[in-house]
């Protein structure tokens, strides 16, 4: 963890971590007994999934129009209910893990007859979650990014899949232009990767090393030279940006006609060492501290995703998801909780805002919960969600929650009225 | 279920760079300790009295208020120690006991508690409490009057307020090297000028205040002071003088930079500090009251959030 400096005069700074040859890996866990997969629609009694189906590798799960793939053969012990961090209602449905691997040529068999559906169908959660409106022709998109830059500290997953994986990349890349017909692909790498970067097909360009750098906001603003208006996303601009996961899944989906389902994880210990390790999805949390030799204890923190922008994990049988790129554990004692005192007024967010937020402002209206007026007055729909605001708060304020929970409930309310309409 | 662990569960992010109040506040006496051992060995042991008891007071005001309002109590973040050692800086050792009781329910009831407690108050606390301390009691706050009793190797008097009665001339024996170590009458911890600038130093270097704030302010009196001398300097003193006297170097480095109640963005602290030492100097030479410093400071507060609204475009701002 980077503590403040003696000197406090100027604005600390934060760099991504390179990966280099003191991180071994990766390492190769297979889920113990059970893997956990997550579709994205509420548990209903009446779906068809229920306990005792006999499930193939790469067979598709569904329920409505949402899917997961499954990573492993084995038989559905469980179906159940889950909320996902983001409060959304999800199924969990728990596999049983067969002793013997049967292959779905499912995907085989649709990839001969429309590679665009199939990989619409199948590839939503692969490896690096890659972006489905990359396959939507209605979406204009023009440009392709592939981010082999990791988007937060500690995390050195992306940059593991582009130099190790960098076949793989470069096959997904061609797959992609192939289907979607666009030229301009671009790969976006730390400077240390940039060989790599430039042997994959696409024009390299290298991301500073400097947090939020590799933010997709700052990606679009430095890299591509178009800067996302508050309140859009870049995909309105025309631009794809993923992951090089993402790219190295579809391009191994195609050409080894099946689903890949191993995800590289950078796993974060308490002591902050770290190691990578590869896992099929689905694979519990406890597994993966196993063959870590982690060993986790009431009062801890799991943090699914880097330590600025992840997630917190409330149990160890939650599983590796498609966009797990890191599992960080804390122990007790290095957690800084947050405070419930006020702002006063230092001013340490608004300097350190790569948007040039008056996060001290925003703040106060967001705990006031006057969401629209934090939107039109304070810039809420310009933060990239880069977390440096609440990383400096002297008040040890939940900023980053404040913000995240202000869209949230902007976004509800403007869903409510549109349905009243 | 039941036997399962219970981990931290919280919003990202989950690093914090380890920064708090009381850490500031702490600091912010730490950098005061310079003036303030001064202040007590120029004045003895009722310089100590007053100090301490105004530090007790201010903490114990502000957990009566605790209570009152219901709140949980707060004096362990410091702030309410701060106010009291740095209201105490701006009296007279001689300050009797009820001033100090009176002084400090201004800083911390009126000043800050009844805003809500810190961060919400609009105006410096202490520059409020010693601002309705000197129109009630303006005899109390009069240092020549205070220092009666006391006999120094220096001149006994209060700088400005021989300044305001008597010109430029009855000022000229002071010089800057004395009056920058003290040589001169005022606040416990107020005239020891190079003990405030190393204190400052500190806190701007450890990040604790910002320096615009505090260098504008001096650059705001220097300049306005010598466009004055130089207009006839017969009737208006120096620059130098007005940086070493009364409670400028207070000012500059420990009220006006108050974070509360001063601006966060560059330009708008820049103007803050330029208009408060404007308004110091302006008060000085041509208004009634014999130190500016408090005034200009609360007329500084009040345009604060005003110049708080200059601030850089925000990128991917629409329109």
């Amino acid at each position: 963890m980077i503590k403040r400096s003696f000197v406090g005069l100027t604005t600390p700074s934060f760099e991504y971590s390179v990966k280099d040859s003191s991180i071994s890996g990766p390492q190769k866990v297979a889920p113990s007994k059970t893997v956990r997969l997550i579709i994205e629609s509420p548990f209903s009694r009446s779906i068809a999934l229920k306990a005792g189906n006999e499930v193939k590798t790469g067979q598709r799960l569904c329920i409505g129009n949402a899917c997961a793939v499954s990573g492993v053969t084995g038989k559905i012990a469980s179906v159940e209910r889950y909320v996902n961090q983001a409060g959304k209602a999800c199924t969990a449905v728990v596999i049983e893990v067969a002793a013997s691997e049967q292959i779905d040529d499912a995907f085989a068999n649709a990839c001969r007859s429309n590679p665009r559906k199939a990989a619409q169908e199948f590839l939503a959660n692969a490896p690096g979650n890659p972006p489905m409106s990359l396959f939507d022709e209605d979406k204009g998109l023009d440009t392709v990014v592939i981010c082999g830059a990791d988007q937060d500290l500690d995390v050195v997953t992306q940059q593991q899949v582009l130099e190790q994986s960098t076949d793989a990349v470069q096959k997904g890349i061609a797959a992609i232009k192939k289907i979607t017909g666009i030229s301009n692909i671009v790969a976006v790498a730390p400077q240390s990767l940039m060989q790599k970067a430039g042997s994959i097909g696409a024009s390299a360009k290298v991301v500073s090393n400097a947090y939020p750098a590799a933010n997709p906001y700052w990606v679009m603003k430095d890299i591509i030279g178009k800067v996302v208006p508050a309140g859009k996303s870049w995909e309105d601009l025309g631009v794809c940006i993923m992951s090089a996961e993402a790219a190295a899944s579809i391009g191994r989906a195609f050409d080894e006609g099946k689903t890949p389902a191993e995800k590289i994880i950078t796993v974060v210990k308490k002591n902050g060492s770290k190691l990578l390790v590869s896992a099929r999805i689905g694979t519990l949390f406890s597994d993966v501290f196993a063959a870590a030799g982690i060993s986790v204890s009431g009062g801890d923190r799991i943090i699914v995703g880097g330590p600025m922008t992840g997630y917190a994990a409330y149990a160890e049988d939650q599983a590796v998801e498609a966009g797990t790129d890191a599992i960080m554990v804390q122990g007790a004692s290095d957690i800084t909780p947050v405070s419930d005192y006020p702002c006063i007024n230092c001013g340490e967010c608004a300097r350190i805002c790569p948007a040039k937020i008056q996060v001290n402002m925003l703040v106060r209206f967001c705990e006031a919960a006057k969401y629209q007026d934090a939107a039109d007055l304070y810039d809420l729909y310009s933060c990239i969600e880069c977390g440096l605001c609440s990383y400096v708060c002297v008040s040890r304020m939940p900023i980053f929650q404040y913000i995240k929970l202000a869209k949230h409930e902007l976004a509800r309310m403007n869903t409510a009225e549109a349905t009243n309409d | 279920m039941t036997n399962q662990k219970k981990f931290i569960v919280s919003h990202a992010p989950f690093w914090h760079d380890g920064s708090c109040i009381s850490a500031r506040s702490y600091h912010t006496m730490l950098a005061a300790l310079p003036a303030l051992l001064f202040g007590i060995f120029q004045y003895g042991m009722p310089a100590v009295g007053v100090v301490t008891f105004s530090i007790g007071c201010a903490m114990l005001w502000e957990v009566i208020l605790n209570f009152a309002m219901k709140r949980s109590v707060s004096i362990g973040d410091g702030n309410a120690a701060v106010i009291g050692l740095l209201l105490a800086m701006l009296l007279p050792a001689t300050a009797p006991w009820w001033f100090v009781v009176v002084g400090t329910f201004l800083a911390i009831v009126v000043g800050k508690m009844i805003y809500g407690g810190i961060g919400g108050n609009s105006f410096n606390p202490v520059v409020v409490a010693i601002a309705i301390l000197g129109i009630s009691w303006s005899n109390v706050l009069d240092f020549n009057e205070a220092y009666i009793n006391y006999d120094f190797s220096f001149a006994m008097l209060y700088p400005l307020a021989t300044l305001k009665a008597y010109g430029v001339s009855a000022v000229s024996g002071f010089n800057a090297g004395d009056l920058l170590m003290g040589k001169q009458i005022g606040g416990i911890g107020a005239t020891f000028g190079l003990g405030l600038i190393i204190g400052g130093i500190y806190l701007i270097i450890r990040g604790f205040i910002r320096w615009e704030i505090a260098v504008s302010f001096l650059v705001g009196v220097f300049v306005t002071a010598m466009l004055f001398n130089m207009a006839d300097s017969s009737k208006y003193a120096g620059a130098g003088f007005h940086l070493l006297t009364g409670y400028t170097l207070i000012g500059a480095f420990f009220l006006a930079s108050e974070d509360s109640s001063s601006p966060v963005n560059f330009v708008p602290m820049i103007l803050y500090g330029l208009f408060a030492g404007l308004m110091t100097v302006l008060i000085r030479n041509i208004g009634a009251y014999i130190d500016g410093v408090i005034y200009a400071i609360l007329v500084a507060n009040l345009l604060s959030p005003v110049l708080d609204k200059i601030r850089p475009k925000v990128i991917g701002k629409v329109a």
